[in-house]
Formats: C-alpha cells, sequence, structure tokens
C-alpha cells in the first residue's frame, strides 16, 4: 500500500495524505442501512415468492407421478384380473370339454352293453322259441308217426293192433331206434337232438 | 473521475499516476469536509452512495417482478430470475450450510451475492464505471456485517463458552500444542476473518479499476505527449485496457463469489457441531 501512496506526493499538498483504507463513516452506515433495507425486502417479497414456486412446481410434478403411479397400478391391477379371468374360463373350458368326453365315452359304453345284452337276449329267446318248436314239432311228429305208423303196420298185418300197450312198446322201440340210426348219421353235420 | 484525472495531467505537463485520489470523488453539491480519524473526507452524498442505493433498487425490482408471477411454466424473466435464485440458493446456501440449516440464510446469502455483484458490475457498466465497493467504508459495513452474524449463528447455537471453544480448540489435538493452537485458531477464525473479508473485495475492485485508469490515461498521455516512437505503446495501452476490463469483469463476479461462499463457509463453520 505504501508504494502505491507514494507517487502521490506531489498531489498529497493539494488533498491531503490519502490512505484508501480509512473508511469514509458515512459509508459504512449507509451501506448497512442500504443493505438492511434490501435485505429486508428480499426476504418479505421476493424469496417467498420463488420458494412457494419451487414448492408448488415439485409438488404438481409429484402429485402428476404419484397420479401416473396410481393409474398404473390401476390398469396392471386389471389387466391381472382379466388374465385370471381368461385363465379361469380356459380352465373351465377344458374341464367342461374332459367332462363331455368322459360322459361321451361312458354313453357309449353303456350303449354298447346295452346292444350287447338286447343282442344276447334276443338270441337267447330266438333259441329257446326255436328249441320249443323242435320239441313241439318233434312230439307232435312222434304222435302222429306213431299212429300212422300202427295204422299201417295194422292194415299190412290184417289185424288190430288195438292192444294199446303193446303197439305203443312197438312203437316207442321202433322210433327209438330210428332216432339212433338218425343221430348216428346226422350228427356229424352239427344238427339234430341227441 | 477520469475527466478530474485527465483534466489534472493535462494541466500538468508531466504525467501523473492515478491513486487514491482518483477514488475519493466529491459529493454531489457542495465541498464541505471533516475530519475522520486524521483524514480529511467530503460531506454530502456521493456518486458511490448513489451507485449503491441504486443496486439495492434494481436487485429487489428486478428479482420482485421475475418472481412476482409464481408461474409453475416460466417464462424468460422468470427463468432467469429463478436460475439466479436457484444459483444462490443451492450452489452456496444448500451445499455448504447443509440441507437442515440453510433456509434461514438464503435471503441473506442471495440478497449479498446480487447486490455486491452489481455493485462490482457498475466498475464496467457504461456512465456509471465506478466500483462501489472500492470504497474501504460500504466494504467494512458488510464485512463487519457477516462477522456479527456468522458469529451470532455460533453463539446462539453454543452458547459463548462453546462457540469460543468450537472455533478456537481443534478437535482430536491435546497437550501442550494447544497452548500453540488456541491462540492461532481464535485470531484466524474470529479476529482475521473479517479483515481479510474487507480487504479482498476492497482491495480487488481498487486495484482493478486503478490498472484501468493507468491503463487509460497513459495510453492518453503517450498519444498526446509522446514521442513518435511511443505512440503505438499508447495504442497498445488501450487494447489492453479493453482486454483487462474483460478481465475484470471476471474478477467482479469472482469476488462477489467468493465475498458470499466465505460468509455461507463461515456460517456453517459456526453451526457445526464437530470442528
Amino acid at each position: 500500500m505504501q508504494t502505491l501512496i507514494t507517487p502521490l506526493a506531489t498531489r498529497a499538498a493539494e488533498e491531503g495524505e490519502l490512505n484508501p483504507l480509512v473508511p469514509h463513516p458515512i459509508e459504512i452506515v449507509l451501506s448497512l442501512v442500504v443493505f438492511g433495507l434490501l435485505f429486508y425486502a428480499v426476504k418479505k417479497w421476493v424469496v417467498p415468492n420463488f420458494e412457494s414456486t419451487f414448492a408448488e412446481r415439485t409438488s404438481a410434478i409429484e402429485g402428476g407421478l404419484a397420479a401416473a403411479e396410481t393409474k398404473q397400478a390401476e390398469a396392471d391391477a386389471k389387466l391381472a384380473e382379466l388374465e385370471q379371468q381368461l385363465a379361469d374360463a380356459r380352465h373351465e373350458a377344458a374341464r367342461i370339454r374332459e367332462e363331455a368326453r368322459e360322459q361321451g365315452a361312458g354313453i357309449i359304453a353303456e350303449m354298447r352293453e346295452q346292444a350287447q345284452a338286447e343282442s344276447t337276449r334276443i338270441v337267447e329267446h330266438g333259441k329257446a322259441q326255436i328249441e320249443a318248436e323242435r320239441q313241439q314239432a318233434v312230439t307232435s311228429l312222434r304222435a302222429e308217426v306213431g299212429t300212422l305208423a300202427t295204422s299201417l303196420a295194422g292194415r299190412i298185418v290184417g289185424e288190430s293192433l288195438d292192444d294199446d300197450a303193446r303197439a305203443n312198446r312197438v312203437v316207442e322201440r321202433f322210433l327209438t331206434d330210428l332216432e339212433t340210426i338218425e343221430s348216428a348219421q346226422v350228427t356229424p353235420n352239427g344238427s339234430g337232438a341227441n | 473521475m477520469s475527466a478530474m484525472g485527465s483534466a489534472v495531467i493535462m494541466a500538468e505537463d508531466e504525467f501523473t499516476p492515478p491513486g487514491p485520489g482518483d477514488f475519493n470523488l466529491p459529493p454531489i453539491g457542495g465541498h464541505d469536509t471533516f475530519e475522520f480519524l486524521g483524514q480529511s473526507q467530503y460531506l454530502g452524498v456521493t456518486k458511490p452512495m448513489l451507485q449503491l442505493v441504486l443496486a439495492s433498487v434494481i436487485v429487489f425490482v428486478f428479482f420482485y417482478l421475475a418472481s412476482r408471477k409464481r408461474a409453475m411454466v416460466p417464462g424468460k424473466l422468470q427463468f432467469v430470475g429463478e436460475q439466479a435464485y436457484g444459483f444462490v440458493r443451492n450452489s452456496m446456501g444448500r451445499d455448504i450450510i447443509g440441507s437442515h440449516d440453510f433456509m434461514r440464510f438464503v435471503p441473506y446469502l442471495f440478497a449479498l451475492f446480487f447486490f455486491i455483484l452489481l455493485n462490482n458490475l457498475f466498475a464496467t457498466i457504461p456512465f456509471l464505471q465506478f466500483p462501489t465497493l472500492s470504497r474501504a467504508g460500504m466494504v467494512y459495513g458488510l464485512a463487519g456485517m457477516s462477522w456479527v452474524i456468522y458469529n451470532a449463528v455460533g453463539i446462539k447455537k453454543h452458547g459463548f463458552g462453546g462457540y469460543l471453544k468450537l472455533q478456537s480448540v481443534p478437535s482430536g489435538v491435546g497437550g501442550p500444542i494447544l497452548l500453540l493452537l488456541v491462540p492461532l485458531e481464535f485470531l484466524s477464525n474470529i479476529v482475521v476473518r473479517p479483515v481479510t473479508l474487507a480487504l479482498r473485495l476492497f482491495a480487488n475492485m481498487l486495484a482493478g479499476h486503478l490498472l484501468l485508469i493507468l491503463f487509460a490515461l497513459g495510453g492518453e498521455y503517450l498519444l498526446i505527449h509522446g514521442s513518435a516512437l511511443v505512440k503505438p505503446v499508447g495504442i497498445l495501452a488501450w487494447v489492453l485496457f479493453v482486454a483487462i476490463a474483460f478481465l475484470e469483469l471476471l474478477v467482479q463476479f469472482l469476488q462477489a463469489y467468493v465475498f458470499v461462499l466465505l460468509n455461507a463457509m463461515y456460517i456453517s463453520g459456526a453451526l457445526a457441531d464437530e470442528h
């Protein structure tokens, strides 16, 4: 500072020794007062405005984000629900199909069984009827053949074979012989009564 | 001021370098003086005083207009205001004092930064062209205020004894070395800080402007009174004058920044739990 001041020796006589470090008292007070007023005004009218703007902006952004998040969560929940429903429906459909298949198979089996039984029954019935008719035919044939043979034999022999007991015995023996011969001949064909 | 300086030089035929006298502007109106600390001072309203008031009015009006609308989507003015406010609020307030306490000090730091910045820029703004804070008194006021604030904040938080201990006794040091460290710490943290704070700002503004005056008047002198050989040097001096004026713009910003940054750091140090 000294070197800065010394060249001023010429002017010093006119203005007095000026030391820039020595303050002007009014300037000290003035700077404090002016800055104090500025500080007060800024604190009261400027900073709150900026701060509330910042806060509002932050809350607006955060609010927007929160709303978006809620929407997103809702959409996710809805999607999950729909997917669940779809899966349920698929499951249900599969179950029904399976059930129907089982039922169908059951019905077919039952039907087959029924038809089988029916056909068996019909065959049995037929067989029984045929057997009965055969028996009937055999019986009536036997009676008729007996009578015919007796009357024929009586006519040939010329005597009445009125003695029923004897005639019947003869007829029976004849028929039995006939049957044995017949069966011996017929058996290889698989038909005929034994 | 430069008009007066050059008038003095023109009158004599010999170059008189600019000095502190160039910063002692006469008041508007009378030329009465009074004695203060062995130095005669002008009594009355001077140009730097008006600049000081003007700066505070401009700072307030600008930021009031910028902040008034409070629009969610800011216009140009509001955007600039918010960026400027956010710069002080975040880089000097929140980042240094810490997010817990800083809001209390934001109005102070914010007002201080733009007040000093504008007063510094007045040294470059045409027609004003005088650094308000090259007047020592103005800076002493601001530095003294800073000193009172950070100490008051510390005392309020830790109590007087606790605060003195916080600022003077470094933690993690024990034994006889404390005898050496305690006075040093006390000196550097309590006594020297306002002095360095004031001198850094005031001296930078004074020296920067002095340099500009020197280049301007020196160039002028060389061009008018110098021989043909040295006249180009006068042109060179003016070129350098322009270059230095740009450098001064940077210095003006940096000094405002440093002053407020140190304020924030002192406050943060006074609020700290552990030194």
